[in-house]
């Protein structure tokens, strides 16, 4: 009997099982009817992309100052460039708009730095910007300190209204959540009540109601000369309906803990806030996280509703450029440029929550 | 339509008494003078009447009311502090203080002035609703509608007044109904009806929004009511004299042809009428709580009434709007000021 001992060299797997038309086989093609469904698929891909494309940026017109520089046979992103400011700003004074700019480059730089697991004094900067920067921003841009010049809060506006509203909104909800969480699953009655009360009640009625109820009601309810801020009026009213649902994520997520876990705890002679502290609550956000930043986005998508109390969100500030007469019809690009700016920043938050997830994932998944 | 006008009246007069308490303070004129601003409540939009231009300065025909009061309560016309209010929420903003003008296309009304603590200072704006027709039909006159195919939105009052319209004129007519005001809009260009129905001041911004706003003409006639105007909160007769004659002092100065190119070469003016209005002969702001330069500031930083419709929504605008009843009456139409004297 002959051996062969030299080993067969590698040789590449057919290009019939790997590849791109392998995978085309496999996925799109892999009998008569995944075929002609894959056909269709396309071609209706085809139908709509051609057009879009063509409408957004083939025939479309992108530099000018005024209406007159449209064709009108595709898009006018000449509408969108002059109105970017307010977009962005709403109506604050062009001039001013610099403390607004240092704002925003604060803003991301303080979320990139708590973002990046490799940048080092995450607690020291945590605090700044949990406890400094809301004051520093405040004063920045509301001004009548400093000799800056007040800017009262009905010319904010834009997408920076919008960053205020959403993240004034979160990061105010989260500890107010995590309090009415633990407070529905206590043992003491008076407390506990309380909390499915008001998480009930919250989460029973329609933000849109909230906020109405805040704007045309609450005045008339006021002594005569207290009015209170407009834009405050709605950050309370989305803080406390956000806590509600926050709440009840973080509910979900404390219920996913097996008991044993606090049992173990307390015997090892730990109080309520150190079980909750240190043991139940970062196993249970870890896992909620999901949930939190689903949370998140659709608070983020729900400020818009503020524009049916007169502030201008960016889809407020977008509805308003389109009733100035002299850009009257240009409501698609309006749209579509916000649309696009949501998107952005809701698909961001949701990568970074998966990102997040993988990275703090010590086994609990399946 | 209904439900937001009894939510409207429900909300309002159910929280009046409070509002009328909270009431009690200083003298508005004083607070306005205090704060250096007139709080103005604006549309949140509405082409031609209220909306920010390209630089976020608010521009419109209710705008430049709120611009008038501010030049002759403060000189200064910019000294605004807009509230957009939404169509809920605006008379309640009036009566809670919030805004002092409320200057937001607002129909005068019985229920309105008697029932909310409003009262209306004046009409800027003669509205009602009109038809829009397309060029090549040839029809310049309402009379010639018999038979037409008319696009109209369900459900309002513009619905009622079209069959009203038709009925009292013995007249045909066959209503084509849609939803909303771009489905609308979307039925006319297709051709779904020769006429489409709404507000003249919208029709007008309608047809801009055509794919081609040449191809179709607004009729002038007009077959309902809607005067639109400025209102105060009741119980400060100073202030709504002051917003009254702001719009006043406009009006009159188109009539005298007094406009913000001419007023200073006016001032010399031998014309009674002229140097009364100007503060040049006695001082008509003194009885108002104002300097006599008021309507001086009014005109030469706002404009008469004539430049404000022209800019906004008249010849000069987009939206080019003629001028119809809202022209003076020595024009042939009904805006009539009380003389100053």
């Amino acid at each position: 009997m002959i051996h062969n001992r030299d080993m067969i060299t590698e040789r590449p797997a057919p290009k019939s099982v790997i590849g791109p038309i392998a995978w085309l086989r496999a996925n799109l093609f892999n009998g008569p009817i995944n075929s002609l469904f894959t056909l269709i698929g396309l071609y209706i891909v085809y139908l709509l992309f051609v057009p879009s494309v063509q409408w957004a940026f083939i025939n479309a017109d992108w530099i000018g100052t005024s209406r007159d520089d449209c064709s009108r046979e595709g898009a006018c992103w000449v509408f969108v460039n002059a109105r970017i400011g307010q977009f962005i700003y709403g109506l604050y004074p062009s001039e001013e708009t610099w403390r607004a700019n240092i704002i925003f480059a604060g803003f991301f730089a303080l979320i990139a730095w708590l973002a990046i697991p490799r940048l080092p004094f995450k607690r020291w900067v945590a605090i700044f910007a949990l406890v400094a920067f809301p004051v520093i921003a405040y004063v920045l841009l509301h001004g009548g300190y400093f000799g800056l010049e007040r800017i009262p809060t009905n010319r904010w506006g834009g997408l920076m209204l919008t960053l205020l509203l959403a993240t004034v909104g979160m990061i105010a909800a989260l500890p107010i959540g995590i309090m009415l969480a633990l407070g529905r699953r206590s043992d003491m009655p008076i407390v506990r009540s309380f909390c499915v009360v008001f998480i009930e009640f919250w989460r029973g009625v329609p933000l849109i109601t909230i906020l109405f109820m805040a704007s045309v009601m609450l005045p008339l309810f006021l002594p005569g000369d207290m009015n209170i801020d407009r834009l405050v009026r709605a950050l309370i009213g989305i803080t406390l309906f956000q806590s509600a649902y926050m709440a009840e994520v973080i509910r979900g997520g404390l219920q996913a803990i097996p008991k044993g876990q606090e049992e173990a705890a307390a015997a090892l002679g730990m109080t309520y806030w150190k079980r909750m502290g240190l043991i139940v609550l970062p196993q249970a956000l870890k896992m909620m996280i999901p949930g939190i930043v689903n949370t998140f986005i659709s608070l983020f998508k729900d400020t818009t509703l503020v524009m049916i109390i007169g502030l201008f969100d960016l889809l407020g500030i977008v509805q308003a450029a389109l009733s100035d007469s002299r850009w009257l019809g240009f409501s698609l690009e309006g749209y579509v440029f916000a649309a696009f700016m949501f998107w952005v920043f809701c698909f961001s938050m949701s990568r970074y929550s998966q990102y997040l997830e993988r990275k703090l994932h010590t086994g609990h998944r399946n | 339509m209904l439900n937001k006008k009894s939510l409207v009246l429900a909300v309002s007069t159910g929280a009046l008494a409070l509002a009328s308490m909270s009431n009690a303070h200083a003298s508005t004129l004083e607070d306005t003078l205090e704060n250096g601003e007139v709080r103005c409540g604006v549309s949140d939009g509405l082409p031609g009447f209220s909306a920010p231009d390209d630089d976020g300065n608010w521009q419109g025909l209710d705008v430049d009311v709120c611009r008038a009061v501010a030049a002759a309560v403060l000189g200064d016309a910019d000294a605004v502090e807009y509230v957009s209010l939404n169509a809920v929420e605006r008379f309640t903003a009036l009566q809670s203080g919030e805004v002092d003008v409320l200057s937001r296309n607002t129909t005068w009304t019985t229920t309105r002035d008697t029932t909310l603590g409003i009262n209306f200072a004046g009409v800027n704006f003669y509205d009602g609703q009109g038809f829009m027709v397309n060029r090549d039909l040839g029809i310049t006159d309402a009379s010639e509608l018999d038979g037409a195919a008319i696009c109209v939105q369900a459900g309002t009052t513009t619905e009622l007044n079209l069959a009203d319209y038709f009925r009292a004129n013995d007249m045909e007519f066959d209503p084509i109904v849609f939803d909303t005001s771009e489905q609308t809009v979307g039925g006319y260009q297709a051709g779904r009806c020769d006429v489409l129905t709404s507000d003249t001041s919208q029709l007008a911004a309608l047809r801009i929004q055509l794919d081609d706003p040449d191809s179709s003409v607004v009729l002038s006639d007009v077959i309902s009511k809607e005067p639109l105007g400025p209102s105060v909160r009741q119980g400060d007769d100073q202030w709504f004299n002051i917003v009254k004659w702001s719009l006043s002092a406009m009006l009159n100065a188109e009539e005298y042809g007094i406009s913000s190119e001419n007023v200073d070469d006016m001032m010399a003016s031998e014309d009674p009428n002229i140097a009364r209005l100007l503060g040049q002969d006695g001082n008509y702001g003194e009885g108002m709580g104002l300097e006599a330069d008021w309507a001086y500031n009014i005109i030469s930083q706002v404009g008469n009434y004539a430049q404000s419709y022209d800019r906004n929504v008249g010849m000069d605008s987009p939206l080019q709007i003629e001028r119809g009843v809202n022209a003076l009456w020595i024009d042939g139409g009904v805006q009539y000021a009380p003389p100053i004297r």
